[in-house]
């Protein structure tokens, strides 16, 4: 293990020399799919409780195809399927969008936590206590100001156990990452693993790093929850 | 003069008539008790005063002003503008039967929350405001930060009652406010709503505390099956009881 | 021609993704079985044991675990007939699906039979017990049915699941419905429609399985009533 450690750790972590690499790649990949999801996944979950019948059926539609199918396959869609299209190597744009792996990888990781996400959130809306949102109504709360102010805060919190288990799925996905040329971690273990044909300690370091982030994931969700969930938890003294 | 007037109200859950046709009419500084077993259609009316429930036929208005309807597919009136029910929201305050404060919100964000998102007050000058009125009802600094979870039922209830008074409005909608109290926190909360009752507040109380119908209230209703079977002064109505249902009643509740 | 004339390939794809799916989920049952009895267990290491092979599993991505126990478990068998001088066994990477996926869901059956077992009330196992029953009755009569319906739900979202990060096995080189959907696309040029088809095999896979799943939850919920909300 020292030797790929001392011939590789650099790649690892975050450089291969010329690009990024590692670490940093995978926590790009992670923070970026995530944020894109969680920003998406408000307004759909919204949408997807609202009496918009259609609306709701699309939104639904939509979670259950990205959570009934592997994000492999979502990936391989993207990166080996849209591109193969004539219609999108025709216009630049396109062309220039899909042949970039980072791109592929980015669009299927964030569809696809974004459909879990939008799930989550719409579960956790659904269960706001009904009497919370007839106090906002009788106290003049526009419908806007109702959900900006009452129901997705309190929702966002109740989602944080679920959504913190989503994240750590997805930061588990990321590893798909390297089917579409992108230098994660496991993409830098493979490499070590073809030089040194040293295949425990190559994929074990990689497994090691993955289980230190996981860890460190819920160690600060764990302190989110406490801050966050304070309202929920049974009174600490008496 | 007439603060609240309330004409015709009639509702229907399905092919049920809950309430057909209830009038009531409120000046300023008047304590109406709505009593009633229940199924009267007591809280259905409250409800209805504020359009939590949207009723088929009646007008409301509120110093003269009325609210502006129109007939839903539904066959309920709905309001016509919406910015108008909210404005006329913020004035009829309203204490629920489960307190429905906001769990995610510490005590000062309960009470702080309306005046300042939706009456767009300062943020200080409401923080100010929350401190005078939870005071009044009793609470003091200690209990500013803690979440409703963590407090009783009638600590609860009394921080709902501070919510509604610094909206400062011009009548307080009472709904059922003790039935879902343990019997020893039922006293502190109808202290509260005494003394309110004290400084002139125009209130309309759905309860079943026959004490306090009798001895803070100026006005009693009794309603049953969704019609005003009787009303006046608390002195009429609980020492010159006419109707033989109320009789009935009041000798089952005052037991 | 329906699917360019890949219609047999693709379905023998599918057959091979559900039949490791079908074999990983009883091999992680039974790990997980095993798993959740250590995990209960009043024996400090068995417990120790048991609750670090969850953690590290649980914390580690499926296909890293995977290609880490493919590559290592051959190269090990390799030690092992250079040593016996036996002739090399290739491991298929159907096998090493199997194992591997058994291995790794079974950490999470592991947590979700042990929540089962514990929502079983103490009492019914005393009253088991006090009627003259052996331990063997009582976990067969009373304890395993009564945990089942306890461990249902996550069994069904185990399944999900697992049956989804069957498509990763193909990255180790197992001819499943992935590997042949994109073999077919390669050799038709048809790559944007070959991969939709294996979206759509997954989708009714896992429409098929939502479906049991909630006539199976129906079936064992007898004796319980529902809160009505």
């Amino acid at each position: 293990m020292i030797d790929i450690i001392q011939q590789f750790w650099r790649q690892f972590l975050w450089s291969d020399g010329y690009h990024l690499s590692g670490l940093a790649v995978t926590m790009w990949l992670l923070s970026l799919s995530i944020a894109m999801g969680f920003v998406v996944s408000i307004p759909l979950a919204v949408v997807r409780v609202s009496k918009a019948k259609w609306a709701a059926r699309a939104v639904w539609l939509f979670t259950y195809v990205f959570r009934g199918t592997p994000l492999y396959v979502q990936l391989l869609f993207f990166y080996s399927g849209v591109y193969s299209l004539e219609a999108v190597r025709n216009v630049d744009l396109l062309n220039a969008f899909f042949r970039d792996g980072y791109n592929c990888t980015i669009l299927a990781f964030a569809l696809n936590t974004c459909a879990y996400t939008t799930e989550i959130f719409a579960g956790a809306i659904k269960a706001t206590p009904y009497g919370e949102i007839e106090a906002g109504r009788a106290y003049g709360m526009s419908k806007f100001t109702l959900y900006r102010r009452v129901i997705i805060p309190s929702a966002l919190r109740r989602a944080l156990p679920a959504y913190s288990n989503e994240v750590i799925l997805m930061l588990h996905s990321t590893t798909v990452a390297f089917t579409a040329t992108v230098p994660d971690i496991l993409k830098v273990a493979r490499d070590a693993n073809s030089a040194t044909y040293d295949s425990f300690n190559a994929f074990g370091l990689a497994a090691l790093l993955y289980l230190s982030i996981t860890f460190i994931l819920v160690g600060l969700f764990r302190k989110a929850e406490k801050t966050w969930l304070a309202h929920l938890r049974p009174a600490s003294s008496h | 003069m007439d603060k609240l007037i309330i004409q015709n109200i009639h509702k229907r859950f399905g092919d049920h008539e809950v309430l057909k046709g209830i009038s009531l009419t409120a000046k300023a500084g008047d304590v109406i008790s709505i009593i009633g077993s229940s199924g009267s259609g007591k809280s259905t009316f409250l409800r209805c005063i504020n359009c939590l429930e949207k009723p088929h036929e009646g007008t409301i208005s509120l110093n003269g002003e009325a609210l502006r309807m129109q007939r839903a597919k539904s066959g309920e009136l709905i309001p016509a503008d919406h910015d108008q029910l909210q404005k006329m929201r913020t004035r009829l305050a309203m204490v629920f039967q489960h307190f429905n404060l906001w769990g995610h919100m510490t005590v000062l964000e309960n009470v702080i929350e309306a005046p300042v998102h939706v009456l767009g007050m300062s943020k200080a000058e409401a923080t100010e405001r929350a401190i005078k009125y939870l005071r009044k009802v009793g609470l003091d600094e200690r209990a500013q930060g803690k979440y409703p979870a963590h407090l009783s039922g009638g600590q609860q209830q009394r921080v709902a009652i501070a919510r509604a008074l610094a909206m400062e409005p011009e009548v307080m909608l009472f709904d059922e406010p003790t039935s879902a109290l343990d019997p020893e926190l039922v006293g502190e909360v109808l202290k509260v709503m005494q003394a309110l009752a004290e400084e002139g507040r125009t209130m309309i109380v759905v309860t079943h505390e026959m004490g306090f119908a009798r001895n803070v209230s100026n006005h009693v209703m009794f309603l049953h099956q969704g019609l005003v079977e009787e009303q006046g002064s608390p002195e009429e109505v609980f020492g010159n009881t006419k109707s033989e249902r109320l009789k009935a009643f009041l000798s089952g509740s005052l037991k | 021609m329906f699917l360019y004339g890949f219609g047999p390939i693709i379905w023998q794809g599918t057959m091979v993704t559900l039949e490791l799916a079908v074999l990983s989920l009883l091999l992680a049952f039974v790990i997980g079985l095993f798993g959740a009895a250590a995990k209960l267990s009043s024996n400090p290491l068995l417990s120790a044991v048991s609750t670090l092979y969850t953690t590290l599993i649980r914390g580690v991505p499926d296909l890293v675990l995977m290609l880490l126990i493919f590559y290592s478990l051959q190269i090990g068998l390799n030690k092992l007939t250079d040593w016996q001088h036996l002739a090399q066994i290739d491991l298929n990477p159907f096998a090493s699906g199997v194992i591997t996926l058994g291995f790794i869901y079974g950490a999470y059956f592991t947590e979700t039979l042990r929540g089962a077992f514990m929502a079983v009330p103490g009492g019914q196992i005393e009253a088991g017990r006090a009627y003259g029953m052996s331990h063997w009755q009582v976990f067969h009569r009373i304890q395993f049915p009564q945990m089942m319906r306890f461990a249902l739900p996550g069994i069904s979202n185990n399944w999900q699941v697992m049956l989804k990060a069957t498509a990763l096995v193909s990255i180790i080189g197992l001819a499943d419905v992935v590997k042949l959907s994109i073999d077919a696309g390669k050799s038709t040029y048809k790559v944007f429609f070959f991969t939709t088809v294996a979206g759509v095999v997954y989708l009714l896979l896992t429409t098929v399985s939502n479906l049991v799943l909630m006539w199976l939850e129906r079936r064992y919920s007898i004796g319980v009533r529902e809160a009505e909300l």
